[in-house]
């Protein structure tokens, strides 16, 4: 009856945190513009399933896609086991499932403890691969000190959990063959039960370890929930959405500013009259372009809580590559982390309240958003359809219409579009002289 | 052989309406390198001959380095001014032998009125082959050379095209060798984003270099583009190495045309 008394508390805890920290979330997306992607829900649907769910864009990288696939097929199917989890706990029952089920049962929790042998090596291989092997996108400048931490934390997690599964699981088998010398038949437990526990003849003693283990993979499992929207790991479950309201146009699309439009045609209409439009006088005019998250899209922001900050987009920038200060990875760790000070400054200060900070100048400079070619390589590698990309042209377009700063060749380019309508000082009559030139 | 430009304006006043408006672009139009691909494309149309018009001195850019730039207004007074002339001439299909060009024209004029058909010219190219009015049959100039292709941003990753700059170079009866970064890996030449008229920020390479190395390890002879800005990079980052006599960079257009013997 404690048991289940406490069982009851951990999970009222674990889901009302979790749930108060989704609602943070949401909150912290939400302080982006708006943007419609509602539409095309069965190519959306679709695209969600090859990218997210069927890890398309992870393929292009065959070793650390397969081990990412044992991990996450692991993660999937042990969901199984959390419901069993979750009605032993509220019941009071051992293995409440597997009188119902039978031999099903037996074949589940096999396929099971099977991923999650894999899953285990996968993430042992990980933290080699992090903490030992250079691999230079896990090894970049963004990531010292919390990101790097944050990524082992997960490993590291991902370990406890495995462990406690299998010291359940390989506890019972060995109480098992303690008291009736017989076993439930689990492929992996049973051969490792005995392995580990087999030395154990206090049936109690072993009772306890099963103990352990449940205890210890339940809560582990609230603590990792608990911990995922603070970490970049939160992409197992935001990567779903996350694809689902990928950008569906072309890439060398860039969106066309309505309001720049609406002042475009007023220009060039030679009977339009400025006064005769209604303005409305309490409207707040829209800036033009990025400074800060809120000129952002919730599309934007749900990016940057996405990202697990793999590097792929930094690997392929060719800027980066060619030692220029730009990482598109930054540009999404940097917007995650002020979206997250302005929706707590928010929630704290009032709507109104300015720390004199902003996305563009305190976490990215001009010359990182500068060194871009907007290449698309970054939107096209991101195994998640994350579009570091839309950012950097929005924070562009800030510094050129707003602050009028840019690099000076620029200014030059663009004055010579205006005069003579191209980006080079030649007159526009005479454009068609090639034509007769030999 | 002269060539056969008409405008679009002469066209109109003789009661003629060309098929297709072929865009030549601001390099198309000034720059002496980009001008040798816009007559290599124009004696492909005449020889073809494609009813063609350009706009002539009634082009102006079109936009794409300004909102590359950030510059979002005088992207729009150029994309207006131009869907002004295009629609009074009642334009319904254009052809581009610049990659940026074509992107803004595609995707970025529907929205502010503009909307027409537009194929790059590798597109054009291909179309003409396979409906039998271009023929490259027993061509010897490039038989069995080694070309590679450096795919531009604007043409394969911002809109898909791969595949008919492709089918181009394998007409010529050429060896095609593709760099370890092709297609949708392709690495960018350092120009998009308004790159080409600014200097790089500071770093440890140019790009452009890094990306004829990529170029150079395949051993091509030929290192083929389909547009003018990666062509400059591409031609610079040669020159930089002293390679200029072990492999050359030609437009697509210009290999047809020099096998088609035009």
């Amino acid at each position: 009856m404690v048991k289940i008394i406490i069982f009851s508390l951990l999970i009222i805890v674990g889901f009302g945190f979790f749930g108060y920290n989704i609602w943070k979330v949401r909150s912290n997306i939400l302080l982006g513009r708006d943007l419609n992607r509602s539409d095309n829900f069965w190519t959306r649907l679709k695209l969600m399933t090859l990218v997210a769910f069927g890890q398309k864009k992870m393929f292009s990288k065959p070793i650390p896609a397969f081990l990412h696939l044992a991990l996450y097929l692991a993660f999937v199917i042990t969901q199984i086991e959390l419901i069993e989890i979750l009605a032993d706990g509220l019941s009071g029952v051992h293995r409440s499932l597997r009188a119902s089920l039978g031999g099903f049962y037996t074949f589940m929790i096999s396929f099971i403890e099977i991923l999650s042998v894999l899953a285990f090596f996968a993430t042992i291989a990980f933290l080699a691969r992090r903490n030992m092997l250079k691999v230079p996108r896990l090894r970049m400048s963004e990531l010292k000190g919390w990101p790097t931490k944050d990524a082992n934390l997960i490993l590291i997690f991902e370990v406890i959990l495995l462990v406690c599964i299998f010291t359940m699981n390989g506890a019972d088998e060995a109480a098992q063959v303690l008291s009736s010398n017989s076993s439930y038949g689990f492929t992996v437990s049973q051969f490792i039960g005995p392995v580990f526990f087999g030395g154990i003849k206090s049936i109690e003693t072993l009772h306890l370890l099963e103990q352990i283990g449940w205890w210890g993979h339940i809560i582990m499992v609230f603590i990792f929930l608990n911990y995922l929207p603070y970490s970049k790991h939160f992409h197992i479950l935001l990567a779903f959405p996350n694809t689902y309201y990928s950008n569906l146009e072309k890439k060398g699309k860039f969106t066309n500013l309505e309001s720049v439009t609406s002042e475009v045609k007023l220009m060039l209409d030679p009977s339009a009259d400025p006064y005769a439009i209604a303005v409305d006088p309490n409207a707040v005019p829209l800036r033009f372009g990025v400074k800060d998250v809120t000129d952002l899209t919730w599309k934007n922001l749900l990016d940057a809580y996405t990202c697990t900050e793999c590097g792929r987009c930094t690997s392929a920038c060719p800027a980066n590559q060619t030692g220029k200060l730009l990482s598109p990875r930054k540009i999404m760790m940097d917007t995650r982390d002020r979206m997250v000070e302005v929706g707590n400054n928010q929630r704290k200060f009032g709507k109104d309240f300015d720390d004199g900070k902003s996305l563009l100048h305190s976490y990215i400079s001009e010359e990182e958003i500068w060194a871009c070619t907007s290449c698309n390589a970054c939107v096209e590698e991101c195994p998640i359809n994350i579009d570091p990309l839309s950012i950097i042209i929005d924070l562009r377009r800030f510094l050129v219409m707003e602050e009028s700063k840019m690099p000076t060749e620029l200014t030059g380019m663009l004055t010579n579009i205006e005069n003579n309508g191209a980006p080079w000082q030649f007159s526009q009559s005479d454009r068609l002289n090639w034509a007769n030139e030999e | 052989m002269s060539l056969h430009v008409p405008t679009m304006s002469e066209m109109i006043a003789k009661g003629e309406t060309p098929e297709i408006l072929f865009w030549v672009g601001c390099a198309g139009s000034f720059d002496d390198r980009a001008k040798k691909i816009t007559k290599a494309l124009v004696k492909i149309l005449n020889h073809c001959k494609v009813n063609f018009a350009v706009l002539g001195t009634e082009e102006s850019c079109s936009g794409d380095p300004a909102k590359r730039a950030g510059n979002e207004f005088t992207f729009q007074m150029q994309a207006m001014m131009n869907i002004q002339v295009l629609n009074g001439y009642e334009v319904k299909k254009i052809v581009t032998a610049c990659p940026h060009c074509f992107n803004t024209l595609k995707n970025e004029y529907p929205e502010l009125g503009g909307e027409y058909e537009v194929v790059h010219h590798t597109q054009l190219i291909q179309d003409l082959i396979n409906t039998g009015k271009l023929a490259l049959e027993g061509s010897e100039t490039y038989k069995g050379k080694k070309i590679t292709f450096h795919d531009p941003c604007y043409l394969g990753r911002a809109n898909d095209v791969y595949e008919a700059p492709r089918s181009l170079i394998e007409k010529l009866d050429a060896e095609l060798v593709e760099m370890k970064r092709c297609k949708s890996k392709g690495l960018c030449c350092g120009a998009g984003g308004a790159q080409m008229f600014k200097e790089a920020e500071p770093g440890t390479k140019e790009i452009n270099i890094e990306r004829t190395e990529d170029a150079l390890e395949t051993a091509a002879e030929i290192i083929a583009t389909g547009c003018p800005f990666c062509n400059t990079m591409m031609t610079d980052g040669i020159k930089n190495v002293e390679k200029e006599d072990a492999i050359k960079v030609l437009d697509v257009a210009e290999l047809i045309a020099n096998a088609a013997d035009l």
